[in-house]
């Protein structure tokens, strides 16, 4: 006959016992199982996600009725255990007596409550079980209701951005100089508490309650400093206490809790004890990792078997959605230990690990945490780290040398090395994409986002597309515009021109977008086509611009704008100066000289735009165009005028092609330079088209670059005279908008093409005029100053709001 | 509900937006064809950027400064990025631009 098995508490400890002992022998015993809470075991670690409302507790039980039911386990569940007679070997219960033959105490832990005055105060609750949980989602649930957490501990802090999800104000309490301090150290904290705040919660260190005051309910905290904080709901989660004390009663030998040996038996013969209300070798625990092991052994003992509990080191990760932090075994300073640190501010990413005798024995990681498990196990196994300490904290990936394979440092990446730093993008989420049907870039960026900011990551993500389809992946030759058409931009450049198409309709219609209206990738592409094709039949359409080409101003991260006035070649006038030090003054405006040779006015709010182009207008300047894909700035040395070396007037040089250029439209942004001796002040060499000035005349440079590609521009040709140049600057600014896809920059649009192909064409004398004639009849439409136009009452107009409707409240 | 009228739909430009400041905040009025209009949250939940300056391409509009995509019926984030922006009633009368002021009064968002 089966023996009598009675466990006291049904936890996560209790209830990984039980599943361990049925696998192994579902006939050993006739359990019965007690629990105070009327319900059985669930995920006690999960409530964190439930109290923010991203699990539900259905989501969290791990054994159900109808577990306990098939595994025929006697369940005692909301009933109170009153007494152990371990004498008689009888468990009393409130509802009566079971005897047994062995018993498992599982009685887990208990909050610990700060016994301040008004601690018992309806409001004031743990962070321990459902109960708890559900009465801080209802304390939630009122409308700009206030939680303060004191403890800032691992409990604390998910609860506290639980409650600050749910859209609660936070505050944490924390009595220690930083978070976490158990598991972190003093930097990784600082980075945890500026994540948190970030998030609206507000964190207070070395804060030490004094009273939970309230009149019937919780109304506020006073700290010891004299702040008093309002709120509705107090958490505590200071930490947490053995329950033992059915244990003591019962004459089971406790010191802090329940003592038990390496097989998990207490003192007392055919009694044992499990999780959270155990001390081993003095050692108290808290963590789920060792309570499973625990688990195991108990198991093993209880059928009789050999198996002994040994401590093993732990790590800790915060299950709080964007906080990542990881830490493993000992990291405190001490004789004999020596640190290697690896911070990244800007990326908000700390790494340190604790050496000491060539092994590794703790590890402190925030902000990017993918290698926490790899140095877990070098401390676990206690690895002789000499080897490879010059590039340990660089992780597995560094070490045994570098790969010369491109493609198999791509395939050797784990899932979570970031692939594209501007959206966060990791290989695993691309391979995730790819396994669920992306097989093409294309598919990649629009599934993850991978390589659809600054697009340098492009490679990267075609070589895990390479690495993870095989010989199923071949490099697209060409990439639609976007997802409203199969056309490229070559295609489509090529059939308004064929077809002759002069609006954004026709273009839909006739080249079957799949779209109303585009969307921001293709629009702006499409408006732009039309209106280097078309100057005088296509009108330009502002709605399908960028923000900043449709407000003639560059928008800030603020929200506010940039306003930059033209300064022809970089000259200016003390006139000129003091109506911009007027403007800046009058609207507020912070004054910046850019790299451009102007002046830029930063921080203008939208609805003053009208107003400070009117004002400037007035002075007798024009927009500066810093915000277009078109003419920017002609940037100039001071040339024969004044420079003992300079060979030509390459200020005046300037002033002339901008004079010519300004307005147009370009497929990107253009830069000139002209420099008036191969001294090169004006850094012609790295610009759109650069010329320099020579005793012979004048050399012009194209497709240089200095931005995200730095490249020196090509020598398209040396003319003698300034007519000359000026017309060949020009016809090569029309066969760019002709011909490149929109925004390629021109030295990625010469690449394409080959240089030679623009020579020949260029060198075409009537061609080259041709262009020139194209070229001033799109100017005949498009060469007005945006300013003037929309300081216009009617078109300021639209800059404000249409209706404010905070004001009908006010009367 | 109240409607307040707030303007004529030509004042909002075909594929474009203008700010309505309420109690709740700036609300933009998106007009998607020549008669059809939505309102939503003018702040993008992503880095606050300002939807009205957006792109507006068939029911959905672009934030200007990061490219996240919202549909104006849902206001749920479209594609990889997961967020929402609040949406209000709103309707055409007659060329005139009604919104529900009981909406986008402090109460209602209390």
């Amino acid at each position: 006959m089966a023996k009598k098995l009675i466990v006291i508490g049904a936890g996560m400890a209790s209830g990984r016992l039980l599943e361990h002992l049925l696998e192994a022998d579902p006939g050993a015993y006739d359990i019965t199982l007690f629990n105070a809470e009327p319900r059985g075991n669930y995920n006690r670690i999960m409530l964190s996600p439930v109290l923010s409302g991203e699990k539900s507790f259905a989501e969290i039980v791990t054994h159900d009725d109808d577990w306990y039911g098939t595994n025929r386990v006697t369940c005692r569940f909301g009933e109170r255990v009153m007494s152990v007679d371990t004498a008689r070997k009888v468990v009393v219960g409130e509802k009566g007596e079971v005897a047994y033959d062995k018993l498992v105490f599982g009685t887990g832990s208990s909050a610990f409550i700060i016994p301040c005055p008004g601690h018992d105060l309806p409001g004031v609750v743990a962070f321990r079980d459902l109960e708890d949980t559900t009465a801080m989602t209802e304390a939630a649930a009122r409308p700009g209701a206030k939680a303060v957490v004191i403890g800032g501990g691992l409990l604390g802090l998910e609860a506290a951005a639980a409650l600050r999800l749910r859209g609660m104000e936070v505050t944490v309490l924390h009595i220690a100089s930083h978070l976490m301090e158990r598991q972190l150290d003093p930097a990784a904290g600082y980075l945890l508490k500026k994540d948190l705040e970030k998030r609206g919660i507000t964190v207070m260190l070395e804060a030490s309650t004094q009273e939970i005051k309230g009149d019937g309910r919780v109304e506020s905290v006073l700290l010891a400093d004299g702040t008093e904080l309002p709120c509705d709901i107090v958490c505590m989660a200071v930490g947490i206490r053995p329950a033992v004390k059915l244990a003591q009663d019962s004459g089971i030998a406790c010191g802090r809790a329940i003592k038990v040996d390496a097989q998990m038996r207490t003192e007392t013969p055919d009694v044992f004890a499990v999780g959270e209300c155990v001390e081993f070798e003095g050692a108290l625990f808290g963590l789920v990792a060792p309570l499973y092991d625990q688990a195991k052994v108990l198991a093993k003992t209880l059928l009789g078997q050999e198996e002994t509990f040994a401590m093993r080191e732990l790590s800790t990760k915060l299950k709080v959605t964007g906080c990542d932090l990881f830490s493993a075994g000992d990291f405190a300073d001490g004789p004999g230990r020596e640190d290697i640190v690896y911070r990244d501010p800007a990326r908000g990413i700390y790494k340190r690990l604790v050496i000491e005798a060539d092994r590794l024995i703790g590890a402190v990681m925030y902000g990017d945490t993918a290698d926490g498990n790899w140095f877990f196990g070098l401390i676990k196994d206690g690895t002789d780290i000499s080897e490879m300490r010059e590039t340990l904290i660089f992780g597995p990936s560094y070490q045994g040398g570098a790969s010369a394979d491109p493609l198999s440092a791509v395939a050797a990446l784990p899932p979570e090395a970031e692939i594209c730093g501007c959206n966060g993008v990791c290989k695993g989420d691309i391979v995730a994409a790819i396994a669920g049907g992306a097989t093409d870039l294309g598919a990649i960026k629009a599934t993850t986002k991978a390589s659809a900011s600054c697009g340098t990551c492009t490679g990267l993500v075609e070589q895990v597309l390479s690495v993870t389809l095989g010989d199923d992946f071949v490099l697209p030759t060409a990439q639609p515009v976007c997802g409203c058409t199969e056309l490229t931009h070559e295609d489509v450049r090529r059939l308004i021109k064929a077809q002759a198409l002069k609006s954004q309709e026709a273009v839909w219609q006739e080249l079957g977008w799949k779209t109303r209206n585009g969307c921001h990738v293709c629009r702006p592409a499409v408006n732009f086509y039309l209106l280097a094709d078309w100057p005088l039949d296509y009108t330009d359409d502002p709605q399908s611009r960028f923000v900043n080409e449709r407000n003639h101003a560059n928008i800030q991260k603020d929200g506010t704008y940039s306003v930059m006035p033209r300064m022809w070649g970089g000259m200016t006038t003390p006139q000129e100066l003091i109506a911009i030090a007027q403007a800046a003054e009058k609207y507020g405006a912070t004054v910046k000289v850019t790299g451009g040779q102007r002046i830029d006015l930063l921080g203008v709010r939208k609805e003053d735009l009208p107003a400070i182009w009117h004002d400037l207008n007035e002075a007798g300047m024009v927009s500066g165009h810093a915000y277009t894909k078109g003419l920017r700035t002609v940037k100039t040395c001071v040339g024969s005028d004044w420079c003992r070396f300079g060979t030509q007037d390459s200020t005046g040089l300037g002033i002339k092609l901008e004079k010519k250029l300004w307005g147009s439209w370009t497929p990107h942004k253009v830069k000139l330079g002209v420099s008036g001796c191969p001294r090169n002040c004006a850094e012609a060499t790295c610009k759109d088209v650069g010329i320099i000035c020579v005793d012979s005349g004048y050399q012009i440079g194209v497709a240089g670059a200095a931005g995200m590609d730095v490249k020196e521009t090509e020598r398209l040709v040396d003319v003698p005279t300034e007519n000359e140049a000026i017309e060949w600057t020009t016809a090569f600014v029309q066969l760019y908008r002709e011909h490149a896809r929109y925004l390629d920059r021109p030295y990625k649009w010469v690449a394409k093409v080959g240089l030679d192909w623009v020579k020949e064409v260029l060198s075409d004398d009537a061609e080259r005029r041709a262009l020139v004639a194209r070229f001033d009849v799109s100017q005949s439409v498009y060469q007005t100053d945006p300013w003037a136009e929309r300081a216009e009452p009617e078109a300021a107009r639209r800059f404000q709001p249409l209706a404010d409707l905070t004001l009908r409240a006010a009367e | 509900m109240s409607w307040i009228d707030i303007g004529h739909i030509d004042d909002v430009p075909l594929r474009g937006a203008r700010l309505v400041r309420t109690e709740v905040g700036c609300v933009a009025i998106f007009r998607t064809d020549a008669a059809e209009v939505f309102a939503a949250s003018n702040t993008c939940p992503h880095k606050r950027g300002p939807l009205s300056e957006g792109i507006v391409h068939g029911q959905k509009v672009t934030c200007p400064l990061h490219n996240w995509v919202f549909d104006l019926n849902t206001g749920e984030a479209q594609g990889a990025d997961e967020g929402r922006i609040d949406t209000y009633p709103v309707r055409l009368e007659g060329g005139r631009i009604l919104l529900d002021g009981t909406a986008v009064s402090r109460r209602s968002a209390a």
